[in-house]
């Protein structure tokens, strides 16, 4: 495994560990009686003044009630239990359930088979069905699998279905969408303290909206089509609190490789990631976005960031539907907290083959690359081509990348921002202008792309054993295409100013 | 389905028995236990089996079967896995497991399932010279993978787990496992993902002759005589043992039988 020492102990200055792990401590009935005596005294007052009408569980009356964390809380509300700890094994019920082209086949072949052929789904309207991982190919089982999506919600009446009707030449219906992820946030589906599961690791992209959302297999999802349910284990919490003013050369990447660099691939495996913070709190939701996408290169469960005024505003023209924001409470229990001062942090990489091997872009300016890769779920939102194009922009104007530069918008409507949305400082230019002028590839439809490998027609993908530096989320063997494949992941300013250079390059060198 | 061709080779008993489709395999599976000693059952069949039990009260209990569900409700998890081993490291992901320009085949139908199969582990870089699962072969001759720590993290593909049991991996035995891929393993009943106490993965060498003791969670490593302590398998067990989320589910009342 991946142990970058003098990272790792350069960085311990600025990023604390304050509880240490504590895995029995939620065992401890201790703590419990302790808060138990304050509920207690506070409860007496309220009973004398309104005499209790109907009979209370005694789990309700907050004589059992310790803090919970806002994860344990959505648990808590969509499993209908007053109070939960991490541990317990609860049937909730899903707000909303995603499924796609590669695992959405499967995932109706197991409702199919269980519940069988005639079976309708428990809600058409919760249901979410965005083609979006093999989408530009003539693979003809992937095409097939499109098809069978499309059937299926024909026969089910779903509601949200995204269809893509025309596949030719990279050109796609303009009701399409693109990456999951993305087209479920600017469709308004991800709502503050709500249930979302997706047959995508990725799906806890939407935990920056303040939800719990995860991924799940075929199978669980087969069973949430029949039931709308599904048994979950409530994850301990580990929280992150990033304080600081974020510097202009960093991104939400180069804070979540931050932290995968600190905790490991496995290091909050089963865990909640929560983020909160002054810095957390400046963040856009697509940088947030950003920070709870990559929880799962850590083994996470999920991440999730409290909705505040930012989420609510995102929201206003997205959703009419109402949603309940949940808080942790001061008193909720953290399996660890980690303390990061964001203003000491420098650009980074995660170097070949795994995210959590971390190092400065600056110490790897002599990694001569191939090409560069600007997209997905991670790395190619609206805000992520701004950044792109900013570096681009700084580089005086007349910088030519020197290594093929692949741009690939997540969705339908990112594609639109990048040709019609003027580009600030840049006098008016759009971002497809700059980066056509730089000497970019042009923009191409969105899909997964060349992210995940696919079919070997898919665009960008690496079927060469080359450098790639990726403004996506994974780099195991063989993930863009080719098993001997390298691939630096990093944020979307180091991607701009390494194609400028053909070289690893810290973006300091071109902001600054 | 597989059974023919396990017959003809029995020492890797666990690729013999038919996954994925429980419905359709239960009968082969009976008559297969039949023929074979009761070690030498995987959890397989109990799963096979009590789905049966479970959907089809007036099908025949022969004494195998009720032996299996008797076996299972008062030890946990009387089985044992028998066969050679295939060792792997750490944080093999499922890109390396299975890698994407596969995953257009759907798991849940039959053809496709057995193609996963033949492609397992097909995107371990090229420093593992030994492949695990010989060209133009649908299964591998390893019944069991010895791995280190965080087996199965990245991406939430089911097509992983069933890819491995497709091949006809019968247990793995890692360190530790990625959450989702762990889930896939229970909910489908594909492959039993076990727990070991240390790196079993470095005293291990792939081909080695290993037996897994379920009820004692204890592995033998035949070739170089050391055992090794598992961790139980805690409270995926009941899911497993009762097959998977769907008859689990059924069995506690939550679906309809």
């Amino acid at each position: 495994m991946s142990t970058p020492c003098s990272i790792s102990s350069g960085s311990s200055s600025f990023f604390n560990k304050i509880s240490q792990k504590d895995g029995g401590q939620y065992a401890q009935p201790s703590f419990a009686i302790t808060i138990s005596k304050q509920k207690q005294a506070s409860r007496k007052i309220v009973s004398i003044m309104t005499p209790q009408t109907s009979e209370r569980k005694p789990s309700t009356t907050g004589s059992v009630k310790t803090g919970m964390t806002m994860t344990e809380k959505i648990f808590s509300r969509a499993s209908e239990k007053s109070h939960l700890i991490p541990g317990e094994n609860v049937w909730v019920n899903v707000d909303t359930l995603m499924t796609h082209d590669v695992c959405g086949p499967g995932a109706i072949g197991v409702f199919k088979k269980e519940f069988g052929n005639n079976a309708k789904v428990w809600d058409r309207e919760k249901i979410v069905i965005i083609p979006d991982h093999y989408i530009f190919t003539s693979d003809e089982r992937a095409n097939r699998n499109v098809d069978i999506l499309r059937d299926f919600s024909n026969e089910q009446n779903i509601k949200y279905f995204y269809d893509i009707t025309d596949r030719g030449n990279f050109k796609a219906n303009p009701d399409y969408k693109g990456v999951c992820h993305i087209a479920l946030a600017q469709e308004g589906h991800c709502r503050p303290g709500e249930i979302l599961l997706g047959t995508d690791s990725h799906t806890c992209t939407a935990g920056a909206f303040g939800q719990f959302a995860t991924g799940i297999g075929n199978t669980d999802a087969g069973f949430v089509l029949g039931t709308g349910k599904l048994l979950l284990k409530v994850p301990p919490t580990l929280r992150f609190v990033m304080d600081g003013e974020m510097p202009d050369y960093l991104l939400a990447k180069d804070l979540i490789l931050q932290i995968i660099g600190e905790i490991s691939v496995s290091g909050a495996t089963y865990k909640a990631m929560e983020f909160v913070g002054t810095t957390v709190e400046s963040l856009s939701m697509e940088e947030r976005m950003t920070l709870c996408n990559m929880v799962v290169e850590a083994g996470g469960k999920n991440g999730i960031v409290p909705a505040d005024a930012t989420t609510f505003k995102y929201l206003e023209d997205k959703t009419s539907m109402p949603y309940e924001p949940v808080y942790s409470d001061d008193q909720a229990r953290f399996l660890s907290e980690y303390r990061i001062d964001v203003t000491k942090l420098e650009p980074l990489v995660a170097k070949p083959h795994s995210p959590d091997n971390r190092a400065l872009a600056r110490e790897c300016k002599d990694v001569k690359l191939d090409r560069v890769y600007i997209g997905s779920c991670t790395g190619g939102k609206t805000e992520d081509f701004l950044a792109a194009a900013r570096v681009f922009l700084a580089s005086g104007g007349n910088g030519k990348v020197k290594v093929p530069t692949f741009i690939v918008p997540a969705t339908q409507k990112v594609w639109m921002d990048l040709y019609t949305l003027p580009v600030p400082g840049s006098g008016g230019k759009t971002c497809s202008q700059i980066f056509e002028q730089a000497g970019c590839d042009s923009p191409r439809s969105p899909s997964c792309g060349a992210c995940v490998g696919g079919p070997l027609d898919n665009y960008a993908r690496m079927n060469e054993p080359q450098v790639c530096l990726s403004t996506t989320n994974r780099n195991f063997p063989g993930r863009m295409g080719h098993k001997a494949g390298q691939i630096y992941l990093a944020s979307p300013y180091t991607a701009a100013a390494s194609a400028l250079t053909g070289f690893v390059t810290d973006p300091r060198v071109f902001l600054h | 389905m597989a059974a023919a061709a396990s017959l003809a080779n029995p020492t890797t008993f666990a690729s013999s028995l038919p996954r994925g489709h429980h419905h359709q395999a239960s009968a082969s599976v009976s008559t297969f236990s039949f023929s074979n000693s009761r070690k030498q059952r995987s959890f397989k069949s109990l799963i096979s089996q009590s789905i049966l039990a479970s959907n089809s009260p007036v099908a025949c209990h022969t004494s195998i079967v009720s032996a299996a569900t008797s076996d299972s409700s008062s030890s946990g998890s009387a089985t044992s896995f028998h066969g050679l081993c295939y060792v792997v490291g750490d944080n093999i992901d499922t890109d390396q497991i299975i890698p994407a320009e596969y995953l257009t085949l759907v798991p849940s139908k039959p053809d496709e399932y057995k193609k996963l199969g033949s492609y397992a582990l097909i995107g371990l870089p090229a420093s593992y010279e030994t492949r695990f699962v010989e060209p133009g072969e649908y299964q591998s001759k390893y019944s069991i993978i010895i791995g280190g720590d965080n087996f199965g993290c990245g991406s939430s593909r089911e097509h992983a787990p069933v890819a491995l049991g497709a091949a006809g991996v019968a247990a793995v035995v890692a360190e530790s496992y990625a959450r989702i891929f762990f889930r896939n393993s229970v909910a489908t009943g594909e492959v039993y993902p076990l727990e070991s106490e240390g790196r079993i993965c470095e005293e291990c060498k792939t081909g080695d002759t290993v037996t897994i003791e379920l009820a004692q969670s204890l592995l033998i490593n035949h070739t170089t005589g050391k055992e090794y302590k598992l961790k139980p398998i805690g409270d995926a067990g009941p899911v497993i043992e009762a097959g998977g989320i769907f008859a689990y589910a059924r069995k506690a009342g939550m679906i309809p039988a």
